[in-house]
């Protein structure tokens, strides 16, 4: 297993997506709630090599404060955390599952999800609407085609100091 | 969802509160309203891990003021804000600008398709840069998008062109060379700097990389030189023509900057990489400046627009006065794309030819007196200029052709004074112009340049 996708957006012609209401799995109010109440991040498909996407996102929410559980069955430890071979696997509460893998994988991951996690983070390009939906049955919160990088850095952190959009407008101090 | 229950996180706030607002929120340790001028070449980092991190691009952290400043990063935002990008990165000037954006794109032995009626200082940079670091341009006339599909090759990198032609007025059909560009594999890069994103915003019609002098219109009021560059963050630099961005930098221990940063991939490698080298990096002061004049930046830009198009009427019916190239006037060539892209006003920056030619032209200057003879545009006081005796001088007679331009072109950059009194000053000054019976019986075709 190994991550397959970009920290960040990748490059894509505007309207790809199939169709897919991405919006629905976007909305900026859940995504700082879930960032701000969140403290143990499972990290599917994270990678050992530390110039990979997901290293640099798993390295970055373990910097900022986050518990990081790396799940991948090729490997004994990352960042210094046990790894798991699977979610289900996974021995301790987990508010948000992040997912570096390709979207095939994405339903059997949500029904593993069932029970263990509060929420379903799914990285920019792993785009699976149903497995979104059945996420959202289970009572599991969805956020999809996002870095979790990003936003934490747009809406907690500091992406605006290397000149980035946050789209942040507010004259509250904070 | 009613107004009311839309949060700040997901209302769409407009130009101008965006302009006010955007990258310049209440600084969290004083309070501070303004935004700070972060006068400093360094920062403590908190341990040596953090320190590791930030010069690993693991995490946004400020190193060293020649990458990134919290003043500079500000105004930054703002203006990708404002342009719709997904970041930027500001210069030293709108020419610094330019070429960090051409390091980073281009690699020798690359190709450039270019507008041949850029500003001066762009063609001579160009021609330049060709020279020095072996890439190729080949200027085609702006107006037919079908010129620019015709002079790509395979090693085509690259299209580069303004908004509003400077100083011919010339509008480009941002939308259709768009289009020519993405079929080539190649992206669409902008010199908005006339329109500002008020008037139009290129990234909207399918532009890649907007770049701005932001010593104009944005900055507004003649005081500092600066520049920025502004991406889409939907450009595809992985697609094979550009091993510069996508390929594993050796600088970052192999980092590919596209698989990892994704759509922040050219901004990350232009920073990271060309600013750091470069150096032309914009000052915090100039920063604060130029974050000061965003926010009057729709305000400045109608009445900017209305006073350029009342006083090219004006002009329009005068006898010592041939052509007025102000693309906004009723019967201009440009008009429907002026409806397109320009439906908020064509821009303060326009010429106009007195047809008692180059003699006629130093009369006008000289007996101005609200008009400030100078080489800028964009600010908030009215400015005039010769381009063939100073922007434009190193170009040849051809060349200034090319860019719409002859012996008698007066370029006129409207402020923001009151338009009566503006007109007050060109009637004396056409009045002078048409006074003197020396020259008058020459015309810009027989004047020939003394420079």
């Amino acid at each position: 297993m190994s991550s397959v996708v970009a920290c960040e957006l990748p490059p894509r012609a505007p309207g790809n997506g199939s169709g897919v209401d991405l919006a629905r799995y976007q909305d900026a109010g859940t995504i700082r709630r879930l960032l701000t109440s969140a403290r143990t991040v499972a990290v599917v498909g994270l990678s050992p090599k530390e110039l990979r996407a997901s290293y640099f996102v798993g390295f970055y929410l373990q910097r900022n404060g986050y518990r990081v559980v790396p799940v991948n069955p090729r490997e004994d430890e990352i960042l210094g955390e046990k790894c798991y071979p699977s979610v289900a696997a996974i021995e301790e509460p987990v508010d948000i599952v992040n997912v570096f893998r390709a979207p095939a994988a994405v339903p059997g991951i949500v029904e593993e999800c069932a029970g263990r996690a509060q929420a379903i983070w799914l990285q920019y390009g792993v785009i699976h609407p149903e497995a979104a939906e059945r996420a959202r049955e289970l009572g599991i919160e969805v956020v999809m085609d996002r870095c979790m990088k990003v936003e934490h850095a747009r809406h907690l952190g500091r992406l605006h100091w290397l000149g980035f959009t946050t789209r942040r407008i507010t004259a509250r101090r904070g | 969802m009613s107004e009311k229950e839309v949060g700040a996180e997901t209302r769409e706030f407009g130009f101008a509160t965006r302009a006010v607002h955007a990258g310049a929120r209440p600084e969290p340790h004083s309070g501070a309203r303004a935004t700070p001028i972060f006068q400093t070449t360094s920062y403590v980092f908190e341990d040596p891990e953090a320190a590791a991190a930030y010069f690993n691009l693991q995490e946004y952290g400020n190193t060293y003021s020649r990458i990134m400043n919290p003043t500079v990063a500000a105004f930054e935002e703002r203006i990708a804000n404002l342009e719709g990008g997904v970041g930027a990165v500001a210069f030293a000037s709108g020419l610094a600008a330019q070429a960090g954006a051409f390091f980073t794109a281009l690699q020798p032995g690359d190709h450039v398709v270019a507008s041949r009626a850029l500003y001066g200082g762009t063609l001579t940079q160009l021609k330049h840069l060709e020279r020095k670091l072996g890439f190729e341009v080949t200027f085609v006339d702006p107006d037919e998008p079908d010129n620019w599909a015709e002079a790509v090759r395979p090693e085509t990198r690259l299209f580069f062109g303004e908004t509003i032609g400077n100083p011919g007025g010339n509008v480009l059909d941002i939308e259709a060379v768009a289009e020519i560009a993405h079929r080539h594999g190649v992206p669409l890069m902008v010199d908005s700097t006339f329109a500002t994103p008020w008037l139009c915003r290129p990234l909207e019609w399918g532009a890649d990389i907007v770049v701005h002098s932001t010593t104009k219109f944005i900055g507004g009021h003649g005081n500092s030189i600066g520049g920025v560059v502004v991406e889409s963050g939907r450009f595809p630099w992985d697609n094979g023509k550009f091993p510069g961005i996508a390929d594993p930098s050796p600088a970052y221990h192999g980092l590919a900057f596209q698989a990892t940063f994704g759509e922040y991939g050219f901004l990350m490698k232009l920073r990271a990489e060309t600013l750091r080298d470069l150096g032309a990096c914009m000052s915090p002061f100039n920063a604060f400046l130029f974050g000061l004049g965003a926010e009057t930046l729709p305000l400045r830009m109608e009445r900017h627009t209305a006073n350029a198009l009342e006083i090219a009427t004006f002009l329009t019916g005068r006898p010592e006065v041939g052509t007025v190239a102000h693309p906004g006037l009723p019967g201009s060539r440009y008009a429907a794309l002026v409806a397109k892209y320009l439906p908020r006003g064509a821009g303060a920056v326009f010429s106009f030819d007195l047809k008692g030619g180059r003699e006629a032209g130093a009369r006008f200057i000289r007996e101005l007196n609200l008009f400030s003879h100078l080489a800028n545009v964009g600010d908030a006081k009215s400015l005039v200029i010769h381009p063939a005796s100073t922007t434009h001088r190193q170009l040849d007679d051809e060349e200034l052709r090319g860019a719409g331009i002859s012996p008698g072109t007066i370029r006129l950059s409207v402020g923001i004074e009151d338009a009566r009194d503006l007109i007050w000053d060109l009637t004396r000054g056409l009045e002078a112009a048409a006074a003197e019976p020396a020259g008058d019986e020459t015309s810009e075709e027989t004047v020939a340049c003394p420079l």
